[in-house]
């Protein structure tokens, strides 16, 4: 059965306090901490940081905490912008990534910050997403074709083009996948909205020639038709993408390619 | 043993693990169709709603006659149909989605298929007991 109750191991224990030292502008941030060495359940730290002393965004909240107060905080980040997808966590209840979501726009209250739900943790802030990074390989996300390769780039109209817009610009990382019940429950098999959405980006690419291929690999009960239209893929989107539609528009082609 | 040392049972590449058994190149059927008892359902349930209402307050006889004529028996008949079918495919893809133990997973899915052709046919009949009945 799906799991509704988390297993005694992992069950979340109170954590220590950091307080913070004549701060102006104080603010509480109670994170997620487990490591896999200590043979400890996990607990919620809770830190306050002065934002007086701080930038504007979550990112610069978690780094100063490690930079300042606790250096065992564990967290991945790389370009600071919202573009390699690497701080994509759980803030305040919604996934999103942390180098583009305001510490203001949190509601008044403690910053709750986890890892990304349902997925197995390696340490405090980050989630092991080898699973899917091997489903996005096994949609082949590449172009394939069968003409001969032309001698200059291959063509597109603007018309063509322009269906790759709110596909292209997604950044892979996974607060879509980890937000949907229907990945939590069934993500060993359901390929979830963010593959699905790379695996559409390709299908209605003008210049890749295995679209009926692509289709017959999603063509599943389990790696497409898990989705059940929850929409929490669309909602939680940092990027302001549409998946929840990518993965409508597939389950459209299925039918236009068959008898109705 | 620590967990470290432990023998790992699962040297399988995660490619390998997400491939899985491959596509069963099926499910666009059972979703179509899933659409269009849906669709059907809101015609035949808007139909049955106010059959039924027109029928309060009668008496046996009737309610009778009413489901004895020929369009009435019909439309009834198609509405048990169409709703015990539909009923299927959704409790299908509720126990897909949360029965996890294969066993009990196939088991649920024979019985519900066993219990809805009987409750069909348990309607259908009972429809023509009355509608042949003279």
């Amino acid at each position: 059965m799906a799991e509704f109750s988390l297993p005694k191991n992992s069950k979340i224990q109170p954590g220590k306090h950091y307080p913070a030292k004549d701060a102006k502008k104080p603010r509480t941030f109670r994170i997620y901490r487990w490591s896999p060495d200590d043979g400890q359940n996990p607990r919620i730290d809770t830190y306050e940081v002065d934002l007086a002393a701080c930038g504007p965004m979550v990112l610069d909240a978690l780094l100063k905490i490690k930079n300042e107060i606790d250096p065992t905080l564990t967290l991945r980040r790389s370009c600071r912008e919202g573009i390699c997808g690497s701080c994509a966590m759980n803030i305040d209840g919604t996934n999103t990534l942390a180098c583009i979501c305001a510490i203001d726009s949190v509601a008044s209250g403690d910053v709750k910050i986890y890892p990304l739900p349902h997925m197995p943790v390696v340490k405090d802030l980050i989630p092991d997403l080898t699973h899917f990074y091997a489903q996005f390989a096994s949609i082949k996300p590449w172009i394939r074709t069968e003409s001969a390769a032309p001698d200059r780039e291959r063509l597109q109209s603007p018309e063509e083009r322009k269906k790759l817009d709110g596909l292209y610009e997604c950044i892979l990382c996974a607060c879509c996948s980890t937000s949907c019940p229907s990945y939590w429950w069934n993500g060993d098999k359901y390929l979830g909205p963010a593959i699905l959405l790379q695996a559409y980006r390709w299908i209605v690419d003008s210049r890749d020639e295995a679209t009926g291929e692509r289709l017959d690999d999603l063509e599943d009960p389990f790696k497409l038709y898990r989705c059940h239209t929850i929409m929490n893929c669309t909602r939680t989107c940092p990027k302001g993408l549409n998946p929840a539609k990518a993965i409508a528009e597939i389950k459209k082609l299925m039918v236009e390619r068959r008898s109705a | 043993m620590s967990a470290k040392d432990a023998v790992v049972k699962d040297r399988r590449n995660p490619l390998k693990i997400a491939r899985g058994l491959g596509s069963s190149q099926s499910g666009v059927g059972h979703w179509w169709t899933q659409r269009v008892t849906a669709a059907a359902l809101v015609l035949l349930g808007v139909w049955f709603v106010v059959t039924v209402l027109c029928l309060l307050h009668a008496d046996y006889a009737t309610a009778r006659a009413a489901v004895a004529k020929p369009w009435n028996a019909l439309l009834l008949i198609v509405f048990v149909l169409t709703m015990f079918w539909h009923a299927v495919l959704g409790l299908q893809v509720v126990i897909e989605d949360y029965v996890h133990t294969r066993w009990k997973e196939v088991a649920l899915m024979v019985a519900i298929k066993f219990l809805a052709v009987l409750g069909a046919l348990a309607g259908v009949l009972a429809v023509l007991r009355i509608a042949l009945t003279p």
